[in-house]
């Protein structure tokens, strides 16, 4: 046995986002600074009698719509995670630098993992109605593309070009913190100089339909739908649904260095694993332990010590989980009270962005690094008492704090008992 | 309807999915849709389906594999509009 290869470190040179509260980088930081909520009340929702009528949806232009899709690729079109991973992805891609027109080569060193949970599910429902009608003719050619897994990626690789692995990944919630850990992965050993990596989630009734139904969405903020997404608040009662996608350029150092490109931060590690559903996970919760394990092993892959960590981007999806999370980051961190890491959860803004949400939140977690700043956790004044036991309320900025960041820890967790979780670090060139 | 009616309505029904601006500009009876306008293959589906409803007409399976150029769909959609 001889040394270990070396490992590529890994940055991030482009960004995009389609949110709720804001569509592309720029309006992102700024919403994400000011506290501002994409939750609305939807009354088609109501219409069908949802428990939970609030949601974030992003808000999309038929204008802006056709900047990023050719009227060819926008007939039949009906699957909105394809639209906002597109729009995020095409963004990211021309933030770190690159092109986007048909012409371009095969670009074999880029690849991509693009993550969602379910494909063009309002395209899926079209094609069940006709299908039932004995009208199977008339689905066309556009149902297999918008409604495979990998719709996703198919999309992004072909207007973009790419010719190193092009896939999908699926894990819940997970899913797009886990999309950044595999292409991180890639490029670490050496398998790409860059990979595209990034998650969407579809909008709207069908998708939120089941979790509606399980009664883990809040009903008692249909005339208050800005208030409604309230983690690590006692008054919290159920998370608010959002869609969306984040995308991020992953790219080696020594390529970045050689591009001479605009570097956001550095992605120092992470980890993957899975609780088993033993130990107190089930399909639905998670396994302490694993939580904790994946955190630790986490910081040992990015060879950190807990006490370098200055915040945390937490799961947190204002359900009765939260306290549950806050208790397993003390433990894994093995720090409390005033010891504790700032900690925040973009989904007091933008409600919880399902298999989107690990990407969008990453992308916040890097403009914090870049820029400086914590953005404020809103509706989080009423601190639930057993977090305040765990940890001072004053690690939870209710206002944009400036502060220096240089470490931060961002943590996914989805149904299946999966945990996925990143370190994040300030760029110094 | 004349042949040139029927060319006329074709070209409007295809040209969403048309590559080549230039054959489709001169697009005649000979024109072939996937070599000469460069349509994708997948989409010659949904030009048929554009077809089916254009002229209130149904196309079997074996007239739609016939159906590769301007001539050839222009004769499956006269038979079709006479049985």
């Amino acid at each position: 046995m001889g040394e270990p290869p070396t490992r590529n470190r890994v940055v991030i040179t482009g960004m995009g986002v389609v949110a709720p509260n804001a569509v592309g980088l720029d309006h992102f930081l700024k919403a994400i600074q000011q506290g501002i909520s994409g939750i609305t009340f939807h009354q088609n929702l109501k219409d069908l009698n949802f428990s939970c009528c609030i949601g974030g949806i992003p808000d999309v232009s038929e204008e802006l719509k056709s900047q990023y899709l050719t009227p060819l690729q926008l007939r039949g079109f009906n699957s909105s995670g394809i639209l906002y991973g597109c729009m995020a992805g095409i963004d990211a891609w021309k933030d770190a630098g690159f092109s986007v027109h048909a012409e371009t080569l095969v670009d074999y060193d880029t690849g991509m993992v693009f993550g969602t949970g379910t494909s063009g599910i309002e395209k899926f429902r079209e094609a069940i109605y006709k299908l039932d009608d004995k009208k199977v003719k008339r689905l066309g050619s556009t149902v297999v593309i918008q409604t495979m897994a990998s719709g996703i990626s198919a999309y992004l690789g072909g207007i973009l070009g790419l010719g190193n692995q092009v896939t999908t990944n699926s894990s819940a919630c997970t899913t797009g913190t886990e999309a950044i850990y595999m292409g991180f992965e890639r490029i670490q050993r050496g398998k790409a100089k860059r990979m595209l990596v990034g998650a969407c989630s579809d909008d709207g009734a069908y998708i939120w339909g089941g979790f509606d139904a399980m009664r883990v969405m809040t009903y008692k903020h249909d005339d208050t739908p800005e208030k409604g997404s309230r983690p690590m608040s006692e008054t919290a009662s159920g998370f608010v649904p959002g869609s969306g996608a984040g995308a991020l350029v992953l790219e080696s150092l020594e390529s970045a260095m050689e591009r001479g490109a605009n570097i956001y931060a550095e992605v120092l590690g992470g980890d993957i694993n899975s609780g088993g559903q033993r130990n107190g996970g089930t399909m639905t919760a998670p396994n302490s332990e694993a939580v904790q394990k994946c955190i630790t092993n986490a910081m040992k892959d990015a060879k950190i010590l807990p006490d370098q960590i200055d915040a945390i981007n937490g799961h947190l999806t204002a359900t009765i989980k939260d306290p549950t999370e806050i208790e397993n980051w003390t433990i894994a961190l093995q720090r409390k009270g005033s010891d504790f890491p700032y900690i925040n959860s973009l989904k007091s803004m933008i409600g919880h962005c399902l298999a989107a949400a690990g990407t969008i939140e990453s992308v916040a977690t890097v403009l914090q690094l870049k820029h400086q700043f914590l953005f404020p956790n809103i509706n989080g004044e009423d601190v639930h008492p057993e977090i305040s036991k765990l940890i001072d309320s004053e690690k939870i900025p209710t206002q944009k704090r400036k502060t220096e960041l240089n470490i931060i820890a961002k943590a996914s967790f989805g149904f299946g008992d999966v945990n996925g979780c990143l370190i994040f670090r300030r760029y110094k060139s | 309807m004349t042949r040139e009616e029927f060319i006329t309505t074709l070209k409007k029904i295809v040209q969403p999915y048309i590559q080549d601006e230039e054959a489709f500009h001169n697009l005649t009876e000979d024109t072939d849709f996937i070599n000469d306008l460069k349509i994708n293959s997948a989409n010659l589906v949904d030009v048929i389906l554009d077809v089916e409803d254009e002229f209130d007409i149904e196309i079997d399976n074996d007239s739609m594999e016939k159906m590769l150029s301007v001539k050839a769909a222009i004769e499956i959609i006269e038979s079709k509009l006479a049985s």
